[in-house]
């Protein structure tokens, strides 16, 4: 029976079976293998260009490219905009705060 | 107090470098497009609206002056992105600079013009005339009509520059009175409160209202000229 269950599920259930570290995702890296994972990373310049399109298109497909998509889909990225530029301008903001001595 | 009311139309910096680039770069993230008929919702309202307004603008202009509408429906659409993104709060608005502007509007005149005189000459020369003068006034009126043509693409920028720029600093002055009032004496407090809020209604009507001002003119001296 427990050899049924393993021939099923096939030989992912054996944890001696190795993915190579450059596919796996950063969630299943394990912690020892960090330093190599980022460094095969791809820092081309298409490489970080791919990188982007793929956050813009995860993100893209998940809250606007939906069928009754909502306007929280496009207040969540003004939002974050807000941030970005508090803290590009903190630097003369905090000159301005309530405080005796700045 | 000074310093610090204009320090945020200063052009930001990521250690010397122009981090406008990138803040310019935004809001095409903002418009996306698709290759299908039926798309999401934001898509289709955006689709709509470039619809109303380009037709709106192009239905003056001859087959000739047409080519054109790509240049000025993308023209309208960044001016009004940019203005109402610069209403969040802390963030850069890149036509407060000059800089900018000067760089939207003079290719565009001088296009607009260059192609007048290139195809019609006789029609671009006789603007500078008008119909009806008197001989002895001749000379003077085609001086000024030069001067007017001239001053046109400063204009164009001028008018966009200052009137975002004073519409922001407007909002940044009673809104730091507000705060500073509101420690000693609410009542006053509130109601510069209030025109607080109908600046701001304003001020978004002034966004819309500058680009549609930019392309229309941009586009009436197209018209001019084809």
């Amino acid at each position: 029976m427990a050899s049924l269950d393993q021939e099923v599920m096939g030989i992912f259930s054996h944890s001696s079976v190795s993915v190579p570290v450059k596919d796996k995702k950063l969630l299943e890296v394990k912690l020892g293998e960090l330093p190599s994972w980022i460094l095969m990373r791809d820092f081309s310049p298409s490489g970080i260009f791919g990188a982007f399109q793929r956050g813009y298109y995860r993100y893209y497909n998940k809250y606007i490219n939906v069928k009754k998509g909502s306007i929280s889909g496009i207040t969540m990225v003004l939002a974050c905009y807000v941030l970005f530029s508090y803290s590009f301008s903190y630097k003369h903001l905090k000159h301005e705060r309530l405080r005796k001595y700045h | 107090m000074n310093e610090n009311l204009f320090a945020s139309f200063a052009a930001p910096t990521i250690l010397g470098l122009p981090a406008a680039v990138l803040i310019i770069l935004f809001p095409p993230l903002l418009v996306p497009t698709s290759k299908h008929l039926i798309n999401n919702r934001l898509i289709t309202t955006q689709q709509w609206l470039i619809q109303l307004t380009s037709k709106q603008m192009m239905t003056m202009h001859s087959t000739k002056g047409r080519t054109w509408s790509l240049m000025l429906v993308s023209l309208i659409i960044f001016i009004t992105t940019t203005n109402l993104l610069g209403l969040l709060p802390h963030s850069f608005t890149p036509t407060t600079q000059l800089s900018m502007n000067l760089a939207m509007a003079i290719p565009l005149w001088a296009g607009a013009v260059v192609m007048g005189f290139r195809f019609k000459t006789k029609n671009a020369l006789a603007h500078f005339l008008p119909q009806g003068t008197p001989t002895p006034l001749i000379p003077m009126l085609v001086i000024i009509e030069t001067i007017s043509l001239l001053i046109q693409p400063m204009a164009l920028a001028v008018r966009l520059t200052a009137n975002i720029t004073a519409g922001h600093l407007l909002m940044h002055l009673i809104g730091s009175a507000t705060l500073a009032l509101s420690t000693i004496n609410l009542p006053y407090a509130l109601i510069i409160f209030t025109i607080l809020i109908l600046l701001t209604i304003l001020e978004i009507a002034v966004a819309l209202i500058q680009a549609y001002v930019f392309t229309l003119l941009v586009s009436l001296y197209l018209h001019d000229n084809t």
